[in-house]
């Protein structure tokens, strides 16, 4: 592994220390829980509080999506894996300015769990909790089950609709309802070409051999739904707008935003190549790229590959997303 | 009826442990092999943390609590949750009893096994711990209402939970991160149903071991 590490148990610890002293205007560190990141603005009176968490390894998210007019409180795991219950309470209570929290996360067995125990502990507290499971993965189950679909790089429109329309004064249902919206109007796809490693653990947890690709592959490498000769850029673009175009089944003349990320190793600007020919693909079907998005947003540790993320709009999720905002990572 | 004491039994938990962190390669190489490798890192971490926790005096209630204090609060993942509420309720269940018979640990196994029910998602042959848990917990039933014997009942039980890992082995993955693996997933044996049948067989072994007559 030729990775900047010292201690690879203390990673996660490090990666948090690190990241809020370079970005002590927008975020700090709870001072009851060292693996809560809470934004500046967290605990507003009146103003409904909006967390998630997730595994870390993705950065920048989850913690890069904390700031103003963003994300509350962020809940931080191990490298991919569910922060605890306590944690997930903790990060409630941070978010909490007496309007009640959204928790908005990821459809993943752990965090599921985890947060399912984290309300009944908000519960006992009387702080109103509702929550959000993103699930905007095409390829990790059927349409006819999205209910077992997993988040990927939706959840980030998905925070940041919810979060404008916190900051714009909705109540607790309101806000529900806008990232609610936001997700059921994403769809995503990822193709990995290279596995990444959990520094903990040494080597790759799952093998893509030299020259392949795994088309809709997990944000942790779940496999996808076919490993196949890695393709030229362009096939590959217009592979993953097939995917999840086929699945969102838009009417023409939709206005969408478009968010590619890559998975970690892949450079920058090999997401421009795949984004130019997205676009045109996107476009060719009769469809208007209202706000697109090209970085690295959501990653897995190390993993080469890309995702494709495009939400349908409708005039509240454009006001919403064109909020003003500021947090690390956007 | 043959019973252990409650009092100093929390040195079932610090044996328990010392199996888990034994067997923390093995657990983390079944686990890699459709998941992400580790569960052993995860689980020896876990315990070994609780064993530092649990005193030599502690009852088996007091170290079962500990023990899920840990794994709820600095653990997380999967295994935190599910093993968590195991102990929780394995350890409300128990309670203040100073003895503890085949009775009394029949009730704390079903409590467990109730508490991952509840926090889970999973049910029998979906390839998860259950399918070393459940199996477990009715066989020690069954023997022990066919023969009274507790000894029996608990050597029916680890028998069992192996079993019952090994079943997984031809199973295909329908919970968690390795479902999406699909047929993939055939063939390994499931890394939460392994750690659960060390569980067991320790706990069959370290009561069969302290078994007092009354």
């Amino acid at each position: 592994m030729q990775r900047f590490l010292n201690d690879p148990d203390d990673v996660v610890d490090e990666t948090v220390a690190g990241f809020v002293r370079a970005h002590s205007d927008m975020v700090r560190l709870s001072a009851e829980n060292p693996r809560v990141v809470l934004s500046n603005w967290a605990g507003t009176s009146g103003r409904v509080g909006v967390g998630t968490g997730g595994g870390s390894g993705h950065e920048p998210a989850f913690i890069g999506y904390a700031g103003r007019n963003m994300l509350d409180a962020v809940a931080v795991g191990e490298l991919f894996s569910s922060p605890t219950a306590k944690t997930f309470h903790d990060a409630i209570r941070g978010a909490d300015g007496g309007a009640g929290v959204a928790v908005l996360y990821g459809n993943y067995a752990g965090d599921n769990m985890n947060v399912k125990m984290a309300l009944k502990m908000a519960a006992k507290e009387d702080i109103a909790v509702k929550t959000v499971v993103a699930n905007d993965d095409v390829c990790s189950a059927p349409p006819e089950e999205r209910d077992k679909r997993r988040g990927v790089a939706g959840e980030i429109f998905m925070w940041k609709t919810g979060c404008a329309k916190a900051a714009l004064g909705g109540d607790l249902d309101e806000v529900i309802a806008a990232a609610q919206k936001a997700i059921d109007n994403c769809r995503s796809v990822g193709v990995g070409l290279a596995p990444c490693t959990l520094p903990s653990v040494g080597h790759p947890n799952f093998q893509i051999a030299p020259g392949m690709m795994e088309v809709g592959i997990g944000h942790h490498g779940e496999p996808g739904v076919r490993v196949e000769a890695l393709a030229d850029a362009n096939a590959v673009a217009e592979d993953m707008v097939r995917i999840v175009l086929d699945d969102h089944n838009l009417p023409e003349g939709s206005e969408v935003a478009v968010l590619v990320s890559g998975l970690g190793a892949t450079p920058v600007n090999e997401l421009y190549v795949l984004y130019d020919r997205m676009a045109q693909a996107i476009e060719a079907r009769g469809l208007k790229i209202w706000k697109p998005y090209v970085g690295s947003y959501f990653t897995s540790l190390d993993m080469i590959g890309a995702t494709l993320t495009v939400m349908a709009l409708d005039d509240e999720l454009k006001t919403l997303l064109a909020h003003e905002a500021a947090c690390p990572a956007m | 009826m043959p019973y252990i004491e409650n009092a100093q039994a929390g040195s079932l938990i610090h044996e328990l442990a010392g199996v888990i962190i034994e067997n923390k390669a093995w657990l983390s190489e079944i686990d890699g092999k459709i998941g992400d490798g580790d569960h052993g890192i995860n689980m020896a971490k876990g315990f070994g943390r609780a064993a530092e926790r649990i005193g030599p005096d502690a009852t088996l209630t007091e170290a079962m609590q500990t023990l899920s204090d840990v794994l709820m609060s600095e653990i997380g993942g999967s295994m935190g949750p599910l093993y968590g509420m195991m102990f929780a309720d394995m350890a409300e269940t128990l309670g203040q009893r100073t003895q503890i018979d085949a009775e009394a640990f029949g009730a704390m196994l079903r409590a467990g096994l109730e508490g991952v029910l509840d926090i889970g998602a999973a049910k029998p042959g979906d390839k998860t711990l259950l399918d070393a848990l459940v199996p477990a917990v009715t066989q020690f039933d069954a023997t022990f209402a066919a023969t009274g014997d507790f000894a029996a009942a608990l050597a029916a039980m680890r028998d069992a939970a192996q079993d019952g890992r090994d079943s997984t082995q031809d199973m295909i993955a329908k919970v968690g991160r390795s479902a999406r693996l699909g047929e993939r997933s055939r063939g390994v044996l499931d890394a939460g149903a392994s750690s659960c049948a060390l569980i067991l067989t320790s706990f069959a072994d370290g009561i069969t071991k302290r078994l007092q007559s009354a």
